[in-house]
């Protein structure tokens, strides 16, 4: 019955969170066949309307849609998030598992490395970059994509230690097989699971670092709507109307929360001990 | 005891130089000249050429890291372009606001998590676990500059219970300090205790179902007892971690949360850095951001090595 009890709720984390996150990728989906108005057109005559039959969510201080904008906004953060994501689990999965499955000295040079990674979290990383290049999209996705990095190369080193020991892995040695194509064909796979469950809880905090950033205009520039950025052109309004600071920032939390339910929920069915 | 101090130490110091490899490398990286960008295009050639003296452009780039790391390590950060102050003094100056804004956020996430994190693992099975739980789920997704913006609409502007802004030093008057940060503290605070929430009732949970704690309970000592003396003790290793995990988090969360109360920090401080390009500035900061975080891990590592003796062993 307990037992029960406990799969219902880890079920919960899973569906919950899938539910969220769909809710956010068809909103993102939807923006680029439809959008209730132009969500860079300005209105003048509307300036920071409550929700009502024109404008669903209310409009901003130049009298653009926030609805529009908001929906416009789950595009950039999704596509952030996906590339930072997309890059720390790539670099850091090979520098883990070369980490791992090499160890001494080469295994020594990574760890440090990645020490040095942990020194730099995304908003610093971000920072240095923009004063170095421009700030911008690029440059959030790759500082935050840095950032992520030192996660994912510890959990592929980890997985990787065990799994180089495994049967199958010494019957490959014996068979000729070369340590790369064992490394890439047959360790990496294994350790997957560990690896996508931390993919989709990384997506929780880019998309919260992406948002961070977009805020102290250093992540998607302002002319392109991203919740951040409407968060930091809100901040002025408030007295006036709360709504263009309550949309994006339920819609961040909303997004935030699926990813760490599904993140949580994906664990507990990798790992039903956790 | 002393072997574990000495390898830890020597890590972290590692951990510092190639830190400062990374922060020093970024001015070689601007693509073109570095005078221009911070001059502009109109600048004249003299001005240009000028800068590059001052910032030590003409002389080949490890001869100037080796110069720049000897005068950091005699505390010298080099002189703010913007400013025209020296930055080891402006940083200092910092440190006012964001030292307390991150001490006093980490102690309300502390005084929250871990007394709620202790109550979710003993009341498993009833509704206050579910209820903790949600509770720091919702509230890790929660970005921490956005209840500032909640908490400046309601207790500023609504309320007027607190100023939506602005720093008064506490050497000016006590009770304006305590009262202009109260509101960023708590933003930055609430976020974080959600996160150590969780981590806090795993690590009672683990310590809670192990033997020695059945037998404590079999020998019929108290639930109280229990929890204080045998469970608490041995969770606090990770207590410990996520305390120092915490520090860290809400050190580089108060850039953020400054920004939303206009808090003259660090944080603002870098941010001012660089919009005006002010490089010696700006690496002095990040530089000095990155050795605390590697200094907190530090601390957390002797930490725990004194509470488990199998970590320093290990």
């Amino acid at each position: 019955m307990v037992r029960r009890r406990i799969d219902v709720a880890k079920r919960a984390n899973l569906i919950i969170g899938a539910a969220l996150v769909g809710t956010v990728a068809l909103a993102a989906l939807l923006s680029f066949m439809w959008l209730p108005t132009d969500p860079l057109k300005m209105n003048f005559a509307s300036q920071l309307k409550p929700p009502s039959g024109g404008f669903p969510l209310g409009t901003d201080h130049f009298g653009r849609d926030l609805l529009s904008r908001v929906l416009v906004g789950a595009r950039s953060t999704l596509y952030v998030g996906f590339i930072a994501v997309g890059i720390a689990l790539t670099a850091g999965s090979l520098l883990g598992a070369l980490a791992g499955f090499l160890g001494g000295v080469v295994d020594e040079v990574i760890m440090r490395l990645i020490d040095v990674a942990y020194a730099f979290p995304a908003i610093l990383m971000a920072m240095l970059l923009a004063a170095v290049y421009k700030p911008g999209t690029l440059t959030a996705m790759v500082a935050i994509g840095i950032a992520s990095v030192p996660i994912f190369a510890r959990i592929a080193r980890s997985s990787v230690l065990s799994l180089k020991e495994r049967e199958y892995v010494e019957a490959g040695r014996a068979l000729g097989v070369r340590s790369g194509r064992l490394l890439l064909r047959h360790i990496l796979p294994g350790a997957m699971g560990p690896l996508i469950v931390q993919a989709s809880l990384s997506l929780a905090v880019a998309i919260l670092a992406e948002a961070a950033l977009s805020f102290l205009g250093l992540g998607t520039p302002p002319d392109v709507p991203s919740w951040g950025n409407m968060l930091r052109e809100a901040q002025g309004f408030m007295a006036m109307s709360p709504y263009p600071a309550l949309v994006p920032g339920v819609a961040i939390v909303w997004t935030v929360l699926g990813w760490s339910l599904l993140g949580d929920g994906l664990r507990d069915l990798w790992d039903p001990r956790g | 005891m002393l072997a574990f101090t000495v390898r830890r130490f020597f890590t972290a110091v590692l951990s510092v130089w190639l830190a400062s490899l990374v922060v020093f490398s970024a001015i070689i990286a601007v693509p073109g000249d570095p005078a221009e960008i911070i001059l502009g295009l109109n600048s004249s050639a003299e001005a240009r050429a000028a800068l590059r003296t001052k910032l030590g452009l003409d002389v080949p780039a490890p001869r100037r890291y080796v110069a720049w790391l000897g005068n950091v390590l005699r505390g010298d950060f080099g002189e703010s372009l913007n400013y025209q102050q020296p930055v080891g003094r402006l940083i200092k100056d910092r440190f006012k606001v964001s030292v307390p804004l991150a001490l006093g956020a980490a102690l309300v996430a502390t005084l929250l998590a871990i007394p709620l994190g202790i109550v979710a693992a003993m009341r498993r099975g009833t509704f206050v676990d579910p209820l903790v739980m949600t509770l720091s789920q919702v509230g890790a997704a929660i970005p921490s500059f956005w209840l500032g913006l909640i908490f400046i609409l309601y207790f500023s502007v609504r309320l007027r219970l607190f100023p939506a802004g602005g720093f008064t030093p506490f050497d000016t008057d006590p009770v304006k300090w305590f009262r202009s940060l109260v509101l960023p503290v708590v933003a930055l605070g609430l976020g974080q205790a959600a996160v150590m929430m969780r981590m806090t009732r795993a690590a009672m949970l683990e310590v809670l179902s192990q033997d020695f704690v059945r037998t404590a309970r079999a020998k019929g000592v108290g639930t109280r007892s229990v929890v204080l003396k045998h469970a608490l003790r041995n969770a606090m290793v990770t207590i410990i971690t996520i305390l120092g995990l915490s520090l860290t988090n809400v050190f580089i969360g108060s850039i953020i949360v400054e920004q939303v109360f206009a808090l003259p920090g660090l944080g603002r401080l870098a941010l001012t850095a660089i919009g005006t390009r002010d490089f010696p500035l700006l690496q002095g900061e990040i530089l000095v951001y990155a050795a605390t975080i590697v200094f907190l891990g530090f601390v957390v590592d002797l930490s725990y090595g004194l509470l488990d003796p199998r970590i320093r062993y290990s």
